[in-house]
Formats: structure tokens, sequence, C-alpha cells
């Protein structure tokens, strides 16, 4: 899960997705997933309408499908995981191929396989159409504490300086002929995680000073704030209520 | 492994997101206290990034294959429990909300799991081995090296735990439990490894910067005229210690419950122990078994749905309940030990 | 440029000495005034204490013997918050000081934390970037600047709090020739106190007309930066060394007719 971390998802763009303030796409994704997760799996032409009504975003978004589709790459363990599922469950079977399997674990395996790939789809269209910023702002104005939203801030400024500093370790260590092969070159490894962990802190403790020297006193000054109109609130929650209707009638039918 | 949307249902997501909300309310204040007042955002802010950076360094097994760290040991005994929990919890909200990387509904479960029982689990591992080993740093890298062995199978308990109440698909627990537990204790001596050379790294340099070696930090002396004095002790605050022992007093119940879990899901893993208490106790009393010829698992068996759900939380249940009743008692007894013989760690805690 | 010393001096230093909590003594009774649009070098060789004296002129550092004195303000702490406006620490390392998501709110943190906002914060925040040349970056991230760029925002987070006194950590270091000479430029085009720490000899004597030899704590020397720069004894005492090929006496010359 490792190298995934590295890219950005975000897409520059002017569409009206863009544009809609970060705690409404927030609230909106947020709440679109609760609505997929509560859905009954027998349900399964709800999870079709879902899928459609999450393209008509990307539509509107001009995310293009390719895209949309790569960056749903990141599932793939977890397809490894629900292909597993009927084998290992319990209750009734069936024959397909001469291979017995469980009918809960297909059922099973659906699930997690419709609600997890519509999971993924949906955060990746929040994160392609809203900047790290701006998802910091919508973080903030949904209440989250202060606090957590600041540490968050520190570590996404200084995710990519640290990753450089550790980068610049391994050419180092190759410069001099060192390259990690096995278990044996782990000390070599941990000495430059070691290091890098003094490094960070100590750079904590400057942009400390930094901030003190410019007037820090504990609380993040407001410099910019998200607010969104009921307008914006109605086009961004459109999108959960029609999933809710979806799985209302899924519940029903 | 970051748990995605549907694994686990809404309402147990709903309830591990509330536990989640207030783990972190606690850490955010243990935060502050850690890393001291308005220095905690930087300071916090930058040790998730080397959080983030460090589960990008890959450590090569053999033949291709690499491991890399998991962090939440490491972050407890660096920076201490709290802002570990804090950190670690950054680390997966942003995976979720920015790289879709864990299910957005699953945060909940993804970081009870991951960055609470980890550290948590971890940090009452290692500061219990602190007290009995001898006081060094070589006892600080052995305490490292067991602290991360046990966080990595502990999380692989809690999530099984958490499959049980609320997994989707009814896969005996059992099962989950044998193949969780059995990846996750190589994984989890991988992490160990890692952890220990790294602390010992860092111990190496700037042993002041491990929180969890503050205890042998040695007495401060000054050169004054020729001689060597011994420097003033900082005044340490009176309302600190009653505050101290209340979380020793947390730390030790949450890591026994823990513990507990893990050890009654370990029992279970083989004959299905779980499964064995609950028949014993007579609560599956719907439980049949037929065999399907040809599966490689048939010896499992099929049972009831809801039923073999509730024996086997139920039975946890009464293990744990056990298990923190004991391992209490344990605690207890060391704590009263240690109290005794007037230990300046009590500070540290 | 001659300096306008006019009323209470921007920066008074008497006797200050200073000990780490290790006990590590780093100052010995430094002494030193600073008259108001002066431009001055702080020369002095690695672990003369000029950091340590740095963080003192905003109070991040205290507690020692001796005192100073902001546009006749005492650093203490009643009078911190007015002290940490007036004086514009540029710390070194640029990715310590830009530690916002967006140049914009970086610059904006300053003026914010002291309660400026809206209308006012905004202009604050563009003249600041129009001041050092950097008004299109405003909603970039710091990161993505080049070393030079991101040394020029860093200045502006400074300039931003319309400080008394500007004091620069090693501006030249690790900069190109080009963005040397371009934020040489700008230091001269602010019209503030500029106190700049650095071990770059020749950027002490193109910008500053007066430079500080800090040495073991104390305050070695004191006079116009050619003068010292030419006094070969006093550079060889304190580790001092001139580029190769560099002869003060000459530039001052050229500068001069210039």
């Amino acid at each position: 899960m490792g190298a995934g971390h590295a890219h950005r998802l975000y897409r520059h763009g002017e569409s009206p997705v863009h544009t809609l303030p970060p705690h409404t796409k927030l609230a909106a994704a947020f709440l679109f997933v609760l609505v997929v997760v509560s859905t009954p799996r027998e349900a399964m032409w709800a999870f079709g309408a879902y899928a459609v009504l999450l393209a008509a975003v990307a539509e509107r978004a001009r995310v293009p499908a390719g895209f949309l589709l790569r960056r749903l790459l990141i599932e793939v363990p977890f397809v490894a995981f629900a292909v597993l599922l009927p084998f290992v469950a319990e209750g009734a079977r069936v024959h397909v191929l001469g291979l017995s399997l469980s009918v809960e674990g297909l059922w099973g395996a659906w699930n997690v396989l419709a609600k997890g790939t519509l999971g993924v789809a949906a955060s990746v269209l929040l994160a392609a159409t809203t900047e790290l910023r701006q998802l910091l702002l919508g973080l903030e104005r949904l209440k989250l504490p202060p606090l957590l939203v600041q540490i968050a801030s520190f570590m996404l400024r200084y995710g990519d300086v640290i990753t450089d500093e550790m980068r610049r370790m391994r050419i180092a260590r190759a410069s001099r002929g060192f390259e990690a092969r096995g278990v044996r070159h782990w000390g070599v490894l941990a000495k430059s995680a070691g290091a890098l962990f003094i490094r960070s802190y100590e750079r904590g403790e400057r942009v400390h000073l930094a901030m003190v020297s410019r007037g820090y006193a504990g609380s993040m000054p407001v410099i910019e704030e998200a607010t969104a109109s009921p307008a914006q609130w109605r086009l961004a929650l459109a999108l959960p209520c029609s999933a809710l209707v979806v799985c209302l009638s899924g519940w029903t039918l | 492994m970051h748990v995605p949307d549907g694994f686990i249902d809404a309402p147990t997501s709903a309830v591990t997101g509330a536990v989640a909300a207030g783990a972190l309310a606690v850490s955010l204040r243990g935060a502050r206290r850690e890393l001291g007042g308005e220095r905690t955002a930087p300071l916090a802010g930058l040790v998730a990034a080397f959080i983030f950076a460090v589960q990008m360094l890959n450590f090569p097994v053999a033949a291709g294959t690499s491991g890399h760290l998991l962090g939440g040991a490491l972050a407890a005994i660096l920076v201490g429990p709290c802002t570990g929990v804090l950190c670690v919890s950054v680390v997966l909200l942003m995976q979720g909300v920015l790289f879709a990387d864990g299910g957005l509904t699953a945060l909940g479960v993804n970081i009870t799991d991951m960055a609470l029982v980890t550290t948590v689990v971890s940090y009452a591992v290692f500061r219990a081995l602190l007290a009995v080993l001898p006081t060094g740093r070589r006892s600080v890298t052995a305490a490292s090296f067991v602290a991360a062995l046990v966080s990595v199978p502990a999380a692989a308990c809690a999530f099984t735990l958490i499959y049980a109440i609320g997994g989707t698909t009814d896969v005996s627990i059992g099962k989950v439990a044998s193949a969780m537990i059995g990846v996750h204790v190589l994984i989890g001596l991988g992490e160990a490894v890692i952890t220990a050379l790294t602390v010992g790294a860092v111990i190496a340099v700037r042993p002041d910067l491990v929180h969890g070696a503050r205890g042998l930090r040695r007495r401060l002396r000054l050169r004054v005229d020729g001689r060597l004095i011994d420097a003033p002790v900082p005044p340490v605050l009176p309302a600190a210690a009653p505050a101290s022992r209340r979380k020793v007093w947390a730390t030790g119940l949450v890591a026994s419950l823990v513990l507990a879990g893990f050890v009654s899901f370990y029992a279970s893993a083989n004959p299905d122990g779980l499964e064995k208490v609950a028949h014993d106790k007579g609560i599956d009393t719907k439980a049949e078994k037929h065999a399907s010829a040809g599966s490689p698992l048939a010896d499992y068996g099929v049972r009831d749905v809801s039923d073999a759900r509730l024996s086997g939380g139920l039975a946890g249940v009464i293990g744990v309940g056990v298990t923190v009743v004991a391992g209490s008692a344990v605690f207890w007894a060391v704590r009263r030990r240690r109290d005794t013989d007037v230990s300046p760690v009590s500070h540290g805690l | 440029m001659d300096p306008v010393s006019t009323t209470a001096a921007s920066l008074e230093v008497s006797g200050l000495a200073f000990a780490y909590p290790d006990g590590h003594q780093a100052l010995f009774g430094v002494d030193f005034t600073i008259g108001r649009g002066e431009r001055v070098a702080l020369l002095g060789p690695n672990g003369a204490g000029k950091t340590t004296l740095v963080l003192h002129l905003n109070g991040i550092l205290g507690g020692g013997a001796g005192a100073v004195t902001v546009a006749g303000l005492p650093v203490d702490k009643r009078h911190m918050a007015t002290v940490r406006q007036k004086v514009g620490i540029v710390f070194q390392d640029p990715d310590d000081q830009l530690f916002m998501p967006t140049v914009r709110e970086d610059v904006a943190f300053g003026p914010a934390a002291a309660g400026l906002k809206g209308a006012a914060l905004e202009e604050r925040v563009r003249h600041a970037l129009d001041r050092v040349g950097m008004g299109d970056f405003a909603d970039r991230p710091p990161h993505h600047l080049s070393f030079g760029q991101r040394r020029r925002v860093a200045v502006a987070t400074v300039l931003a709090m319309e400080p008394e006194i500007l004091v620069l950590d090693e501006p030249s270091s690790n900069l190109d020739p080009a963005s040397r000479r371009e934020l040489a430029d700008i230091l001269r085009s602010l019209d503030v106190t500029v106190l700049m720490v650095t071990h770059d000899l020749p950027y002490a004597l193109e910008l500053c007309p007066r430079s500080l030899i800090l040495s073991d704590g104390v305050i070695a020397a004191d006079g116009p930066t050619a003068d010292l720069l030419s006094d070969e004894e006093l550079m060889r005492a304190h580790r001092l060394e001139l580029p190769f090929g560099f002869d003060p006496r000459v530039t001052k010359l050229t500068k001069k007719d210039g």
C-alpha cells in the first residue's frame, strides 16, 4: 500500500463540481457512501443506480472515465480478498464448474466489491475535484477539532519535504555503493529512518520558532473561510439525496 | 491494510467511529501534554509527515518482496502514546480523504484498529517491560522490539473482533482470526525488527527525543569553578502525579482488554475455541454440522448465521471479561510493587 | 546610504549573556546599537553565538543577563506581541519559515495573528508580495517554488508584518548568483533597518555599510564593513576568510564610483 500514497489525485478544472465549497462536497461524499453501505446487498439494481449517479457527477466534473478507472486500482488487494470469500464463508453451497462455493460468500464478495468500489469511486471524485487546501478548510468547517486540522495541514505541507529528504538519503546511500537487498541491510535503513525522525522533529521545532516569531500564540489565525450558499448545499446534497431514494426503494421493493 | 467501505456494517462502523472520535479527543489533550502546549501542532504535524514518509521506506525481505513500517509502535515509543495515536490517525484520515485509501465510512474502523490499538498496546507492553527490565538503552531497544511485535497481531485481533461484531459476510471467526493473526505475526516480526533498530538509532544520537526513554536521562551536571555539580531539578507539577496514575490505570485496562482479545482469539484459532466455549455453554443450540464434500474447507461445517455470530461474540465478551479481571490484578500487583520502591519512572508516564 | 539616526535606535543590546539549559554558555556580554534605517552585517565564525543572539532579539530565548530593546521597547513578557511584530526574522531554511499551505496564507499569517482582517489583510499581503516581486505566486503552494523564490517569499512573510527591523539569517546561502543579486536588489529597495547574519563577506560588503564581528560570544569588532574586511589580522583572528581573488579595497572604490 506504500507506493500509492505518493501521487496526488487532484485534477485542475473549473466545473460546477470543482467550484462547490469543500465542506458541502465532503458532506455529500460521506453521506453518499453511508447510504451505499446501508443498502441491502440483494438490491443489485440499486448499486447500478449508484454507479450511474457517480458517473453523472464525473461527467459534470469532467473527470474522464479512464482516469477514474485507473484510480480504482487502489482497490485491488480487496478484490483478491473478495475472490476468496466464496471459498471460505459459511452457509449453503452451490457448485459451479466443480467448485463448491458458499452462497453467503458469493453475496459477501458481491457486497464488498460493490460497496467498496462505489466508496473508492466517490472518494476519488472528491479528491479529483477538490484542492488539498480546500479539503482542509472543508474539514475545519465540518467542525473537526482545529488542532487536528492543523496537524493534518502541517503533515501535508511537510510530507513532500520529508519524503524528499528520504530520497536524498537513499541517493547518498546508493552513491556510496550501498543497495539494500535483504534483511541484512535493515540496520542501515533503520539508521536512515532514525535520522529522518530526528530531522523531522528538529524541523518541527524550527517551524515552531518561525511561527512564534510571527506572533503565534497557540491558535492559528483565521485567514480563509469556506462559506456555502443554500443553493450550493442543495446542489451538493442532490447526490446523497437521490442515493437515499434509491436506498429506500431498495429496502422496500 | 486499510479497510474499504462495505466491509463492516453501518452500525458497527458508527460505533467504531464514536470510539475513534473519543480516542482522538483524549489524545488531542494528551498530545498537548506530551509535546508542550503550543508546540503541539507543528511537532505532531512533522511527526505525522515522518510516519507518512517512513511508511514508504521499503525494507527488502528477499527475492523482490519487501515490507514497510506501519509505524504505530514506533510513534508511541518515540513521541508518546497520545501523540502517536494522533499522528497515525491523521495519516489515516488524509489517506482516506486524499488518496481514497480506506473507505470514508470505514475511517472509524481503520483509526480504532491501526492507530488506537497498535499504539496503546505497544506502549503498554513497552512500559510494562521497561518496569521489569534493568534500566539501560539495551532494555529500551528490547522493549521496543516486543512492543512492536505484539502491536501488529493485536491490531489483527482488534480487526477480528470488529469483524465478528459487524462483518458483512459470515466467515467463521476462527478462520478470520487464524488468517489475520497468522499473517500479522509475520508482519509483526518485521515491524518489530525495524522499530527496534530505528528506536536504537535515535537513542544513539538523541536519547532526549525518545519519549519512551525519558527515564534514562541523566542528571544534568554543570562545571562550576572546576567542580562538577548537579543542576537543579526542574520542579514537578504537583497535579501531575494523580493524573499520571489514572492514565497508567486506563492504559493498563485497555491493554489487558486488547490482550484478552488477543489471547482468546488466538486460542480460538486451532480448534475453534470460541465456538467450543459457546457450545459448552449451550449458546449455539441451533448450530448444526454437515460436511460439504469436495471443499478444501469442508470440516469447518455450516452453522446458522445469526446464532454463530452471537455465540462467537458472547464467548468473546466472556473471555475478554475474564482476562480483564486477571490482567487488572496483575497490573495492580506490579503497580503496587513499583510504588513501594520510589521509582522515578512514574514521572515519565 | 547614510544611516538615518533620528529618535530611538531600532535595536539596542546591552550586556547580553546567556547559557543554554545544558550548561553551554553562548553569549558573554554582548553590546551594540543599531540606528533606524541602518543596514548592518553580523559576521562571525560557526559557533560564535550568532543564532543564539538572533533568537534573543524577539524574545524566543531569554532569561540570561542583560537587556534587549527594540525601538525603545524592552523585550520582555509584557511587550512580547509588539516586539515580535517589530522584529521580523527570516530564518535560514525557507522551508521552516513557509509552513502554511499556500504563499498567500503564509504571508498573511503574521498580520492575521496580530488581528488584521479582510480587505486590509488582503492589501497587506499583496503589497508585501509585490515588494519581493512574487505577486503572481500568491496561490501557489510553497514547495512548488524554486529555492530563490521561497527565500523571497520568506522575506515577504516578514515584511507583511511591517517590522521595525528585518533580521536575516544567512540570506544568500544556497542561492544561485542571479537569485543572490535579485535578493540584494530587494533588500536595498526596502526602507527598514536590516541586520544580516552571514558568512558571505562580499554580500555583507555589497549591502551593509557597517559590520559587527561576533566571536566567542562577544562583539569583537564594530565598524565600516570595508575597513573590517581589509584588516587581515582581525579577520584571521576570528576565522573569517575572504573568497579567493576578492579584494574589499578595490570593491569599495568601484562601489563609491557607482
